[in-house]
């Protein structure tokens, strides 16, 4: 069973009788009736690219969570070699919320990592939605620490809607060790690269997104806090979602116009979840071009390329 | 309260009835009701004098008490983009800002500072709860950069005292990413070997506690305040239980081992300075023949003239808003 977004209905119509005609036809061998399949195909695929082709920030944000959308481990396995995966934050446990270890890309050695949202209700549990506890950022840490010291670049996948606001999280420390991992991000001595794949969430997010070079897909969104929350506080109105999307300027273009990412990577119409073929090799390519000028430079320079990135950040306001 | 609440109205109130108390000159202790006199509670940097209940105090109010005889110079800060969202809720965002100026006297939710305290040198940042919550936006990340640039130019420590509802939404992306600015700033300040101490008060949240504020080399919590990252609303409504008596409150966090220390706004002062000459290794404080802090009512004026010498600079540094790093 495919999963439609709201805004995705008559897609779900039109789509949804294309495939009654098809199984009709294959019940009925002498039935000829693939022309009107093929004008609902035709009607479909438009209407798609039109919907698509001007989503606003509050159905990106929906894109952007839609639940068979790529997720981190899909990346790792489809552009890493010789995966290995690394737990424990050798404090208090192992958080499942973020995934990482040593890797290969495109046959050199580095230290990959990102939040993982889970795959199915099971995964999803055990992932805790992609919300990390403050194990999860000790680990980065210790992962960023080890990618340091053997000169190993890192490459980090966003995708959560924020740090686990719970009561476990908040008594070791959460905030501390969010302070600790953005601190460790720029403190390495080895490129950085982030790609927003889904939802960028508030300070969970940055905790691993403070890098070199910093990606979106085309329909990622990435905010200081999510539309539902900023509408429920400055609205005081959890239904204002529109709104607050629209306010907050969360999408890839606006943050690309803002200059606090770097490039944007596009997606297949439809989305990343239309075409895994598609999106998967277009954001190993991405990674590609933005990792390999900065293995040129010296390890000092390349520490100093990300403090000056950040402490010039918000210089250009955005026009309109 | 401003001069009309607190010095007209009184004086104009007791040429007609010399019997009346103005009742702007009391205060009630929201935690155990006792009325408190407006000299005394000055006097006890609104702490209640029954309860030791700490109320808000703003960072100009804070840094008289705190500097010698009151003292202090104000460092300025480059003014970012204002509103750079263009961001519209039920209000526009440059008239919340206008609002906030207009409530609190400030230009913004901080004011960095240079000074002696008992004759140590510092560099302080203090967070103003009362403008728009204190949420950090780009003026205060440039400012914690700037108190930072200041301390390492001028080899002095810098004391950071927190105080935010979080990150400043209407600025939204461009607030998220004053959580690297300002831990960049934090870095300056250890590269150089400075000391930094951070002062929680009630509340500290969100953002900011997720970035300069828990990266101290040593964290003092005022008595009370609440410090966290999710709020305990937030919480709450995620795993639906309620949540312990004083949990996220300063003592708490001192016993999940989040602060050094849990110290009375009184003695604050005190401490600062023994904390802070011991890791720059210089020799105990003096005291005794020190002026009275108290003597600071030319410091207002003072504090005034920096204001209005940075109100005409800011318009240079408008025109030329790259210069900061220059």
């Amino acid at each position: 069973m495919k999963h439609y977004l709201d805004f995705e209905k008559p897609l779900a119509e039109i789509e949804g009788k294309a495939e009654e005609l098809r199984a009709l036809a294959r019940e009925n061998a002498d039935m000829d009736i693939s022309a009107e399949v093929e004008a609902l195909d035709r009607k479909a695929e438009q209407l798609l690219s039109e919907l698509y082709r001007s989503l606003d920030p509050w159905r990106k944000a929906q894109v952007a969570r839609h639940p068979e959308r790529p997720h981190t481990l899909e990346y790792i396995e489809a552009l890493f070699t010789e995966f290995t995966p690394l737990a424990g934050d050798r404090g208090f446990g192992e958080d499942k919320a973020i995934v990482g270890g040593l890797a290969r890309f495109n046959d050199r050695p580095v230290v990959v990592m990102g939040h993982e949202k889970g795959a199915d209700t099971h995964s999803r549990i055990e992932r805790n939605f992609g919300m990390a506890r403050p194990e999860g950022y000790r680990k980065a840490v210790r992962l960023m620490d080890l990618a340091d010291r053997f000169g190993l670049p890192v490459i980090t996948f966003i995708d959560t809607p924020g740090a686990y606001p719970g009561r476990g999280a908040e008594e070791r420390g959460q905030a501390e060790a969010i302070a600790r991992s953005t601190e460790k991000c720029l403190r390495i001595r080895v490129p950085l690269i982030s790609v927003v794949i889904g939802e960028g969430g508030s300070g969970g997010a940055v905790a691993l997104a403070t890098g070199n070079r910093v990606a979106m897909l085309e329909h990622a969104i990435y905010s200081v806090i999510s539309p539902e929350g900023c509408a429920s506080i400055l609205w005081k109105d959890a239904e204002k979602m529109r709104d607050a999307a629209e306010a907050l300027r969360l999408t890839a273009q606006d943050l690309h116009a803002l200059g606090v990412i770097d490039r944007i990577i596009p997606e297949p119409v439809g989305g990343a979840h239309r075409s895994r073929e598609e999106v998967i090799p277009a954001v190993g390519k991405a990674i590609e071009e933005m990792l390999a000028p900065l293995e040129k430079l010296a390890p000092e320079e390349i520490l100093a390329q990300r403090r000056r990135k950040y402490l010039e950040m918000g210089r250009k306001g955005l026009a309109a | 309260m401003n001069w009309i609440t607190n010095y007209v109205r009184p004086k104009i109130n007791s040429l007609f009835s010399r019997r009346e108390v103005p009742e702007n000159l009391w205060k009630k202790c929201p935690e155990c009701g006792t009325m408190l006199f407006h000299r005394e509670l000055k006097e006890s940097l609104n702490v209640c004098v029954n309860c030791g209940h700490h109320m808000h105090i703003t960072p100009r109010e804070r840094f008289k008490a705190l500097f010698d005889g009151g003292i202090f110079t104000e460092i300025e800060v480059p003014q970012p983009v204002v509103d750079p969202l263009k961001f519209r809720d039920q209000k526009r965002y440059p008239d919340r800002l206008k609002a906030a100026q207009k409530k609190t006297g400030e230009r913004e939710a901080v004011l960095v500072v240079e000074g002696e305290i008992m004759r140590t040198p510092v560099v302080a940042a203090g967070q103003d709860f009362s403008f728009m919550g204190g949420s950090m936006g780009m003026y205060v990340g440039n400012a914690i950069i700037a108190a930072a640039e200041r301390a390492v130019e001028r080899r002095l420590p810098l004391i950071l005292f927190a105080a935010a509802g979080g990150a400043r939404m209407q600025e939204g992306i461009l607030s998220l990413m004053q959580m690297p600015r300002t831990t960049i700033a934090v870095e300056m300040l250890k590269e150089a070997r400075l000391p930094y101490v951070v002062v929680l008060t009630h509340p500290t949240t969100g953002g900011v506690t997720a970035s300069y504020a828990m990266l101290g080399d040593v964290h003092i919590a005022e008595p009370g305040a609440l410090i966290c990252f999710a709020g305990p609303r937030v919480i709450e409504q995620t795993i639906r239980e309620k949540l312990p008596e004083g949990f996220q409150r300063s003592e708490y966090l001192h016993e999940h081992g989040m602060v050094d220390r849990v110290t009375d706004r009184r003695k604050l002062r005190e401490e600062l300075v023994t904390i802070i000459r011991m890791l720059m290794r210089q020799p105990p404080a003096v005291r005794g023949d020190l002026p009275e802090p108290a003597a600071a009512e030319d410091t207002a004026s003072a504090g005034k003239a920096t204001q209005d010498k940075s109100a005409t600079k800011k318009g240079a540094a408008a025109g030329n808003p790259a210069g900061r790093n220059g």
